[in-house]
């Protein structure tokens, strides 16, 4: 049963093709809409602002159209992506996402540095399995030493979180 | 939104530092490593500025934290600007200002204005010099006008520093007094603009002393007269027969501009006197270094230096005139 | 033979035992500098700056303190390669088209090798600028004034040239992608008109895209998500490491001496000019893709491959020392920061510092050829060491690369919102590699769009709108003329095989 879902196709090429054209077809007509409202004629000396950006959009709008156009023609029903390869594509890219979302949001910040030992252990935990004494050691080991690098070595300021604050570092 | 957080995070440090210092109440200093912001790129005036004052101030211990230099060019330097405008309140924070405080917000439009930050220091005044190749055989500014002029308009090209900024607005200042046309060619920094003038590429450039001077010295670039109500104060020879007080005013020439560009020091705004007074201390001590002399004598600066409210009716006083330089010259965001 | 003496003056002056200890140093933080995406050669200048500023005040210690942040920098060109070799990862700009050939290798198991082409390469592209600046500085030097505007739109124009027509897949998707680039670079403030284009009036867009958070992105991550459909780990990771890969690989290399010579004659043009060392690199693989007689293996994983992005890189970083001291026009963000130490030292760059400071220029120029053979010396030791990395089970490096990702991102312009970025760039280059979209032309365009319509602007301006401004002297028009050979380099090697196939039928036969 598992084996059989993951085998699922997840739309076919044909269908992401067009899908991203059709992405394509709306950022040429937003970058040709922006630059002809700049001005896209050839002035007295030379382009304006918007001339090559509106060219390069009306560029993006037609190829977008041609392939638009052979992805509908064509009948190549291939599986973009099967259910468990997107399975493990989503593995990654969700908790990434979180843990980018972690490290400086409106709401609740945590800071580079935390953020990355939480993702770093969680990330070998599930998918490694390794026991909690390994996540735990590598994942601080590794943020200790990137702290080190960033904050004190090199002074590049990186976002930081309440741990810094309450050991005065904020 | 982040820096609330971040700034509420400082705040609970700074309380408990000030509850286990239990002192008699200290001077301010700064809680963490200060960011030295230039609305700049690498290797420009300001970040020239920038970088010695963080040299100087590590050479002579002049402060407990370190500082760094941080360059937020973006958008003619509007990164910069909101970046401390967004810091309201941080006292780890400074930033180096050019005449962009003014002309970037006046041009794009971007929700900015000096007045969101907080002055701290005038360092210094930038000069600009009238330039042309050493080649050419116009010796003073009149010649080259009239040779701009008998060339007719738009055949004398001008070259500067980004557009609708400081360069650019002398140059139509330069066309308003004078009548002559230029056709005004902007690049990305000034030493690409001498080198250009050098190979001859472009005919003129107003460039500040420090970005031209080597190229005078080896005798590629000839100065005509300088954008000030005097001559400037630096009387060694720089090449055989010249030093920069030989270099005549624009206005004794008959060309009536004058343009100094703010070399200064401000912090974000709804900071405390506290802080600004520490800031003023350091860079008070930083003005002594034979360093930071050194640096004036070469870049060939105007030496005037403002804090408090001399420094903040100047600044006013300067948006006043920007503003109308740049609405005479139709630069004005629409 | 003038020179000759100089440069042994100079080698007295680098060759201290202080000044070595400092190479030494210097070469291991910029190769750690290089490797990490978020730091660039100009963070390690810039921190340790201060520190130079107390040394070049004794006597020859303005020498001390250039080789000191030189040998950052020649560190920092030599790591770039190292992450764009084992994780597809740039950290550099410049070794962004290493990742064209090199990753590939490292996931047949050869990243051994292709490391020690790289640094190889890096070496030699070093060792022949420096001895172009050794030997034709004064010539050299004055060339570069002869670039205006139009000559630098003629050069990103050949870089195009030398690039384009490589994708085999569809044109469409070639100039979407191509395209794509281009509008990407136009975000932000145009530099000739002052005008903000395609911002919305998102204060976060008013910077525009960086590169290296696109490349971050494209390149690094979407190439991790590829890698995990097939499951949990990294390609290559058996690679046989030893320190006989590196005598292996050496003796391969002789064989490519053309491409060594062409691709460095590249570097030193776009270094000395200055262009930059990135377009160098994309020129130069792109030159040598069409000049190879295995044209048609490039980018599937070959030494050759690694060996012209590379060597024209570190040529072209090397020989932008030379503007920088002659002129005060800086070629990279690191120089501009050399330059500011430079000024704050009290040393004023022109056309007379190799003049009145000959003891401080051919004591740089010394540490030049030292530094490289330094650097060398330390990459090379650590081939095993870096290709061991690749062993590290897939859940402990992959995590940290991202880690490393988002710092890297978030260095650029210190804010979050460019590793939001990098993350939409991650999912757009996994989609974009299933579909066959080619990502090079893409980068390739965002990183010089934005210069390329500056020199065309600049260049109508002078002209009034006149075109014929690209021919207007032998230089530009030379330029031109080579560029378009490039583009139309298909037809016209087919057509020299047609000439030549009607003479080889009778000798065949």
């Amino acid at each position: 049963m598992q084996q059989a879902s993951d085998e699922r196709s997840i739309g076919s090429v044909r269908v992401w093709e067009a899908a991203v054209a059709v992405l394509f077809l709306a950022f040429g007509s937003l970058v040709a809409w922006d630059s002809h409202r700049l001005g896209s004629s050839w002035g007295s000396d030379g382009p304006q602002a918007g001339y090559f950006p509106f060219y390069i959009g009306v560029l993006i709008i037609i190829s977008a159209l041609f392939i638009l156009y052979a992805a509908l023609r064509s009948g190549d029903t291939e599986p973009f992506v099967r259910w468990g390869q997107l399975k493990m594509v989503f593995v990654v890219i969700i908790p990434t996402a979180v843990y980018v979302a972690l490290i400086a949001n409106p709401w609740f910040s945590l800071g580079i540095y935390e953020a990355s030992v939480i993702f770093i252990a969680a990330f070998m935990r599930v998918l490694g399995k390794y026991s909690w004494l390994k996540v735990g050691v590598i994942s601080i080991v590794t943020m200790v030493l990137f702290f080190l690098m960033f904050e004190i070595w090199f002074q590049v300021p990186l976002p930081k979180g309440p741990l810094e604050a309450a050991l005065g570092y904020a | 939104m982040k820096s609330k957080l971040l700034s509420r995070g400082r705040l609970a440090v700074l309380a408990g530092a000030a509850l286990t210092a239990c002192l008699p109440a200290l001077a301010w200093e700064p809680t963490k490593t200060v960011e030295f912001i230039v609305p700049a790129g690498t290797g420009g005036g300001a970040d020239q500025m920038a970088r010695l004052i963080q040299s100087i101030i590590a050479k002579h211990n002049l402060m407990k934290q370190p500082m760094v230099v941080i360059n937020k060019s973006g958008g003619a330097g509007a990164e910069g600007f909101l970046d401390v405008k967004s810091a309201k309140g941080d006292g780890n924070k400074i930033i180096i200002t050019l005449s962009n405080l003014f002309t970037t917000p006046l041009a794009t439009g971007v929700p900015f204005n000096w007045k969101d930050l907080t002055p701290v220091e005038m360092m210094a005044l930038d000069e600009f010099v009238l330039w042309v190749n050493a080649k050419t055989p116009y010796k003073t500014s009149k010649d080259y006008v009239e040779a701009a002029k008998k060339a007719g308009p738009g055949k004398m090209k001008m070259g500067g520093t980004g557009s609708k900024q400081e360069d650019q607005i002398i140059t139509v200042n330069l066309q308003k007094q004078t009548g002559a046309k230029f056709t005004y060619i902007p690049f990305k920094g000034g030493g690409t603009v001498a080198t250009q003038l050098v190979g001859g590429h472009i005919d003129s450039s107003v460039n500040n002393p420090i970005e031209a001077v080597s190229q005078w010295r080896a005798g590629n670039l000839r100065p005509l007269c300088v954008f000030d109500s005097k001559p400037m104060d630096y009387h060694q020879k720089i090449t055989k027969d010249m030093a920069w007080s030989d270099i005549p005013t624009c206005k004794s020439q008959g060309v009536d501009v004058e343009y100094l560009m703010l070399r200064g020091i401000f912090m974000p705004g709804g900071v405390s006197q506290d802080m600004v007074d520490y800031y003023v201390g350091v860079l008070n001590k930083v003005r002594e270094t034979p360093e930071w002399k050194q640096f004036m004598d070469n870049g060939a600066f105007n030496q005037t230096h403002m804090t408090g409210k001399a420094y903040r009716d100047w600044v006013a006083d300067a948006e006043k005139r920007h503003e109308e330089l740049m609405r005479e010259a139709g630069f004005l965001h629409k | 033979m003038h020179e000759l003496q100089a440069l042994f003056g100079g080698f007295q002056v680098a060759l201290s035992w202080f000044n070595l200890l400092l190479m030494f140093a210097g070469i291991t933080l910029g190769v750690i500098i290089g490797v990490l995406p978020g730091l660039g050669g100009a963070n390690g200048v810039a921190i340790l700056l201060p520190l130079t500023f107390s040394m070049a005040q004794e006597p020859g210690g303005q020498t001390s303190a250039i080789i000191l942040l030189s040998c950052i920098y020649w560190g920092a060109l030599f790591g770039g390669a190292i992450t764009s070799i084992l994780f597809n990862i740039p950290g550099e700009p410049w070794s962004v088209a290493t990742t064209f050939d090199g990753y590939p290798l490292a996931q047949k198991g050869r990243a051994g090798t292709a490391l020690t082409t790289s640094f190889t390469s890096s070496f030699v592209g070093a060792l022949l600028a420096v001895l172009l600046i050794t030997f034709l500085s004064p010539i050299v030097a004055n060339f570069a004034l002869r670039f205006g505007p139009p000559e630098f739109f003629a050069v990103y124009l050949l870089t195009f040239c030398a690039f384009v027509g490589m994708s085999k897949g569809s044109p469409f998707k070639t100039i979407a992608s191509m395209m794509l680039g281009f509008a990407l670079a136009a975000v932000g403030i145009d530099t000739v008109t002052g005008q903000l284009r395609l911002t919305f009036g998102f204060i976060a867009l008013l910077k525009g895209f960086d590169f290296l958070i696109a490349v971050i992105g494209l390149f690094g991550i979407g190439e991790i998500l590829l890698t995990i459909e097939e499951g949990l780990e990294f390609k290559g990771a058996k690679a046989k490491i030893n320190v006989k890969v590196v005598i292996e690989t050496w003796k391969e290399l002789p064989r490519y001496w053309k491409t060594y010579l062409r691709s460095a004659a590249v570097g030193c043009m776009m270094g000395i000019v200055p262009g930059g060392a990135t377009p160098a690199s994309f020129m130069s693989y792109g030159i040598a893709k069409k000049m190879s007689r295995d044209g048609d293996k490039f980018g599937t994983g070959i030494v050759e491959g690694v060996l012209a992005p590379e060597t024209a890189a570190h040529a072209a970083g090397t020989s932008a020392l030379l503007p920088m001291i002659t002129l005060g026009v800086p070629g990279s963000p690191t120089a501009a920061v050399l330059l500011g130490g430079l000024l704050i030292w009290g040393l004023q760059p022109g056309p007379l510092l190799f003049t009145e400071k000959a003891d401080f220029v051919w004591g740089l120029i010394a540490s030049m050829y030292l530094g490289n053979i330094a650097g060398l010396i330390v990459v090379l030791t650590c081939v095993p060491l870096f290709a061991a990395i690749l062993r590290v089970p897939f859940a402990i490096i992959a995590p940290v690369i991202l880690v490393i990702c988002a710092i890297g991102a978030y260095t650029v312009h210190n804010d979050i919102f460019d590793v939001y970025l990098m993350v939409v760039f991650g999912v757009m280059g996994y989609i974009f590699k299933k579909l066959d979209y080619p990502l090079a032309p893409l980068v390739l365009a965002l990183v010089l769009g934005d210069n390329a319509e500056n020199g065309f602007r600049q260049s109508m301006l002078i002209s009034q709108g006149d075109m014929r401004i690209f021919f207007s002297n032998g230089l530009v028009g030379g330029i031109t003329v080579l560029s378009l050979i490039l583009l139309f380099w298909p037809a016209i090697s087919s057509l020299i095989d047609v000439a030549r196939g009607r003479k080889a039928p009778p000798a065949a036969g």
